[in-house]
């Protein structure tokens, strides 16, 4: 038998820790910044939380090599998965985006800021997959394309990411780099361990949605087993009219006899 | 840009990160109900067959 959600409640509890000491760190630990003042605190949030949605988006386009090359389903399913919390993790990147514009430049959205519009590209992009995905009705068809397009997204993000650092005259200031930037060692430390809490937080929704998704997949099957054993009795299941449910329902009366 | 008073940045921070927890609280909440969803279903299609079982 195997067992989608193996793990999950250890990840859940390391994330929710994880979350509870970054948010610690945050509001006990780190120092106010002298130039933005109590509203850099948005930092620890927003800037994680960006950087995870598009390493998922990167890890998507892995998993979708992977379906490709070995034609597994599971590996596209995956891909699938991680790109839709990406997305949902771009939401969160957007709006904490635009409370920090709004707190630090008076606007709520600077189209003159490359860092901003970069992202909502990538965004953009990405929320195209699903409506793609699931107007193609062969299955098989449909995560072929889907990884194809995974793959193609995913060798943008970088791309783009590469545009935005080159263009780096015309951007803010950084105060994240390879070596750690301009921040002193208690903003680092906090920042860290609120990437950390961010990227468990995403691995645990990511293995929650996996486990729903194989579990609806299984059902489904079950469902089809069950019409077809239906098919072949005549008589419908005495127990399906006392239970008037969904399942019940389709079990019994979808499938027309096939005599099989 | 000089830096906001406590009060006013304050407002912007908790609208931040509550409107991250009210995204992930969201986001599992559908799931939660996908979830119970497929087990009511999943009892749909249990009871008819140890039904037929016996």
């Amino acid at each position: 038998m195997v067992v989608y959600g193996k793990g999950l409640r250890a990840l859940a509890a390391a994330s929710t820790g994880a979350v509870a000491i970054a948010l610690w760190l945050v509001f006990f630990y780190a120092p106010i910044d002298t130039d933005q003042g109590f509203v850099q605190k948005i930092f620890y949030l927003h800037v994680p939380m960006a950087i995870v949605a598009l390493c998922g988006f990167i890890a998507a386009s892995v998993m979708a090599i992977g379906h490709l090359r070995s034609r597994d389903p599971a590996w596209d399913v995956r891909a699938y998965v991680a790109i839709h919390l990406s997305i949902i993790f771009g939401v969160g990147v957007l709006v904490t985006g635009s409370i920090w514009a709004r707190a630090s430049w008076g606007h709520w959205w600077v189209w003159e800021e490359p860092t901003l519009v970069s992202f909502l590209i990538v965004f953009l992009l990405y929320c195209t997959y699903p409506p793609l995905r699931f107007s193609i009705e062969d299955t098989e068809r449909q995560a072929r394309y889907a990884s194809v397009f995974a793959i193609a997204a995913g060798a943008f993000v970088p791309l783009n990411f590469l545009a935005v650092r080159l263009a780096e005259a015309y951007t803010h200031p950084r105060v994240l780099s390879a070596t750690g930037g301009q921040m002193p060692g208690s903003m680092r430390l906090t920042f860290l361990v609120s990437l950390l809490a961010m990227a468990l937080l995403f691995a645990t929704l990511f293995k929650l949605e996996l486990a729903a998704k194989n579990v609806a997949r299984q059902l489904r099957r079950l469902r089809r087993s069950a019409e077809r054993a239906a098919g072949r009795e005549p008589a419908p299941a005495p127990a399906a009219r006392d239970t008037p449910t969904r399942g019940a329902a389709v079990a019994t009366t979808a499938a027309p006899p096939r005599g099989r | 840009m000089s830096a906001l008073p406590l009060e006013e940045a304050g407002r912007y921070v908790a609208a931040a990160y509550v409107a991250f927890m009210v995204l992930v609280v969201l986001y599992v909440v559908i799931i939660a109900a996908k979830v119970s969803r497929m087990e009511r279903e999943l009892d749909g299609l249990e009871k008819p067959a140890e039904e037929s079982r016996r």
